[in-house]
């Protein structure tokens, strides 16, 4: 079962945060100006760039070891499944609702599809093992 | 873009993606924690911003090409878990370079796209 740790909060150093702040601004501001030189189309193809995801890795790595850092890439890959999914009600509803309501539903869409396909290849493995436990 | 708009942009994608990169942390195991790595962060700051400066029918030109991007990201989380798995590699390296097979395969996929549409 998923839980929460808030050891996890200490394990990055103030700088490692500040770091992510920064890539995370400039990497909106560089598909802004993607967008404006190339249109919307082009620019929506960067909205799903994996930008933040090597610096990430690459903490996980040296805090926490490869096979730490392997399992988060594989949970990565449930997240960018289930943001076709975001993509795809975003497209749907962004010329029919308001941004308030088109963005929190393609939000919600993205997270309950990625909890859904988590729950579908690791949530079975983590019940099975409880089960062996109890034995 | 404005310089107001370009400063807005800066601190609301800073500030998403690092609420996503705190809930990444705070997570276990790391397979969950993960999911938070590919979250929509730069796309919920800049088609919140597309919605207000370019309408609806702008910000849905730009969800349908991050469709195309979404499944070039599957492509590339997918080969770096295999890169990852690998003993001796270097991990950012390997995730660098994966960025290579995301351009490929999201601008194969928008070429098809515009062939085909």
């Amino acid at each position: 079962m998923p839980g929460a740790n808030l050891d996890g909060l200490m394990k990055a150093a103030w700088w490692e945060h500040g770091v992510r702040f920064l890539f995370g601004g400039a990497v909106t501001v560089a598909t802004g100006a993607i967008t404006s030189h190339y249109g919307p189309s082009v620019g929506g193809l960067f909205l799903a760039f994996p930008a933040i995801l090597p610096a990430s890795i690459t903490l996980l790595k040296r805090h926490d070891g490869r096979s730490e850092a392997a399992q988060a890439t594989a949970g990565a890959r449930l997240g960018a499944t289930a943001l076709i999914a975001f993509a795809a009600v975003v497209a749907y509803l962004a010329s029919r609702a308001s941004a308030a309501l088109t963005l929190t539903v393609a939000s919600a869409t993205w997270l309950s599809a990625a909890l859904v396909l988590w729950w579908l290849i690791y949530g079975r493995d983590s019940r099975s093992l409880r089960r062996r436990r109890s034995r | 873009m404005t310089l107001l708009d370009t400063v807005l942009r800066f601190l609301l994608g800073g500030a998403i993606v690092s609420a996503f990169a705190i809930a990444g942390e705070l997570f276990t195991p790391k397979t969950f924690a993960g999911i938070f790595g590919a979250a929509p962060s730069v796309a919920l700051a800049t088609l919140s911003m597309a919605y207000v400066s370019q309408g609806g029918a702008f910000v849905a030109e730009e969800a349908r090409g991050m469709i195309l991007g979404a499944v070039a990201f599957v492509a590339y989380a997918t080969v770096s878990m295999l890169a990852v798995r690998r003993p001796g590699t270097r991990v950012w390296l390997d995730a660098i370079a994966s960025w290579l097979l995301w351009l490929a395969v999201a601008f194969s996929l928008f070429g098809l796209w515009r062939r085909w549409a």
